[in-house]
């Protein structure tokens, strides 16, 4: 019985990292309508820079993202501004094929800069400092904390987004761009922001997987589809529902490396394609009135 | 010198030229309808003043300087707010929320939401529910305050009678007298030509794209009036 509390209990706290992965893409989906099949080399990409960050430059995994953070805002802002804008309009498909190419070009730009090696970067004892909660039950010290950042994130973003001034012309820009201009909104610079924003959370995921499990260049798409899943699931738009879709895919692929470790990926797909089916818009849709 | 002048404003939809050469001027503190048949060019005319849509005007001067080339978004905080066809509220954002968007470009002025509620108490009640939520008249009054939010030198406002009820126009059509006493100047386009020449101190009349009359709402007759709206060959 403790097991599988213990498999639960596990698959919760991986489903906060999920919830990271989903948090980004499900801003960028729900500002611009962009769905952004680079997302997962991006956060590859940011899980490369934390290592040069560390290595090169000596620092702390956690302390590096003082200069992780601001390397993807602004990138991400750049990457918005000078090109993803250009393909944004009433057909998805332009940015769905302009992000697809970017997925390749980075992935390339990467296996030049740092080949096909396995990579992990080092975060000492954290990696094996655990919590005993009870006989036979303990939690990771650094799943908690992902866990802990992933939930202080999305109460972060939704305070962002419900109370304050720039996140009022985040959700009006979404809603109608063309009537956020007469508003005094720049909808170019605002999906500039959103995309910058999302590179943010980008760049606390990528520190992560990078310490949670090995990445290559090639790792991005696997981390795509986690995070799409966990988004579809939670309810396109529904930053908790991001949460929620965390959780349900982590506890699904632990469930399923329970029963068989041939298992574990696709009980997470399972749970999605379930869902699917039962929930087609996601467990926390968000209401709309057109 | 005139708060806004318009010299020879062309403007296109593609290939498709919706307006030709347009003169107008709008001296401060005025209210100016323009009327005009379905299609006569009224609405674009003001989403080009706005900066929704591009033309070729050789200068739209306001306060004398030109504004013809900038962004719609660079115009709000010149002073020009507008109040669209169709209320355009944002859905996901309630009463209030969609009230303090219109404040976004921070132009100094005396427009609140305190001002707003005492000229529309009834957006006071409603201001947590959706903006999409409201009945048709309260959305109109939230999208005059939302462009009031801005402090406004000018307001434009693009078919505010549009699918009202007509007790809810006259509630509506109430409020501007107020807005034009604080200083605001009114530009209106309007299919409602009663309502129109009520407010205005001079009408423009379109006809398929060109000025067809110009002139005082008392000087101007039933007959002249419908001559320059239809074409004076029918």
């Amino acid at each position: 019985m403790i097991e599988w509390v213990n498999t639960v209990l596990q698959g919760i706290l991986t489903g906060g990292l999920y919830a990271l992965f989903a948090a980004g893409l499900a801003i960028i989906f729900g500002v611009m309508r962009l769905v952004n099949i680079t997302h997962g080399d991006l956060i590859v990409l940011s899980a490369f820079v934390a290592m040069v960050a560390i290595d090169v430059m000596g620092f702390n995994p956690f302390i590096s993202l003082v200069a992780v953070l601001p390397i993807m805002f602004v990138f991400g802002y750049i990457l918005q501004r000078s090109i993803l804008n250009f393909t944004l309009g009433d057909d998805l498909l332009p940015p769905l094929l302009v992000t697809f190419g970017l997925s390749i070009v980075i992935q390339n730009l990467l296996l030049q800069i740092f080949s096909a090696d396995s990579q992990r970067i080092k975060a000492g004892s954290l990696e094996i400092l655990s919590i005993q909660l009870y006989e036979n039950l303990s939690v990771g010290v650094f799943p908690l904390i992902v866990f802990i950042v992933a939930v202080f994130i999305i109460i972060g973003l939704q305070y962002l987004f419900s109370n304050t001034r720039i996140g009022r012309a985040f959700r009006a820009t979404s809603d109608d761009a063309v009537t956020a201009q007469l508003m005094g909104i720049n909808d170019r610079h605002i999906f500039s922001l959103s995309m910058a924003l999302a590179l943010l959370i980008v760049g606390i995921a990528g520190l992560f997987v990078g310490i949670s499990t090995n990445f290559d260049p090639s790792a991005g798409p696997s981390r795509l589809l986690f995070a799409f899943e966990a988004v579809i699931m939670g309810g396109l738009g529904s930053l908790w529902g991001t949460l929620a879709g965390g959780i349900i895919l982590g506890v699904s692929q632990n469930i399923g490396a329970k029963l068989d470790p041939g298992w574990q990926i696709l009980a997470g797909h399972i749970a999605f394609l379930v869902i699917l089916v039962f929930r087609p818009n996601g467990l926390f849709p968000r209401m709309r009135d057109d | 010198m005139s708060l806004l002048e318009v010299n020879n404003l062309d403007a296109f939809y593609g290939d498709f030229q919706a307006l030709f050469g347009i003169n107008l001027a709008i001296e401060e503190g005025e209210a100016v309808a323009i009327i005009g048949a379905n299609g006569a060019g009224k609405s674009t005319f003001l989403r080009s003043v706005s900066g929704l849509v591009t033309n070729t005007a050789d200068a739209i001067n306001y306060r004398g300087m030109d504004i013809s080339h900038r962004a719609a978004s660079d115009i709000v905080g010149q002073g020009i707010a507008m109040v669209p066809e169709g209320r355009k509220l944002f859905p996901s954002l309630s009463v209030e929320e969609n009230l303090l968007i219109g404040g976004y470009s921070q132009r100094a002025g005396a427009w609140n939401l305190e001002r707003i509620y005492g000229m529309f108490p009834i957006l006071k009640e409603r201001r947590d529910v959706a903006g999409t939520a409201l009945s048709g008249g309260e959305q109109q009054m939230t999208a005059i305050g939302r462009a009031l939010m801005a402090n406004p030198e000018l307001i434009l406002f693009d078919e505010l009678s549009l699918g009202l009820a007509p007790i809810v126009i006259n509630d509506i059509y109430e409020s501007l007298p107020t807005i034009k006493q604080e200083g605001v100047t009114l530009l209106l386009v309007e299919q409602d030509i009663n309502k129109a020449l009520e407010v205005a101190d001079r009408v423009y009349c379109f006809q398929e794209g060109r000025v067809s009359l110009t002139g005082v709402p008392r000087n101007l007759t039933k007959d002249s009036i419908a001559a320059a709206y239809f074409g004076s060959d029918k």
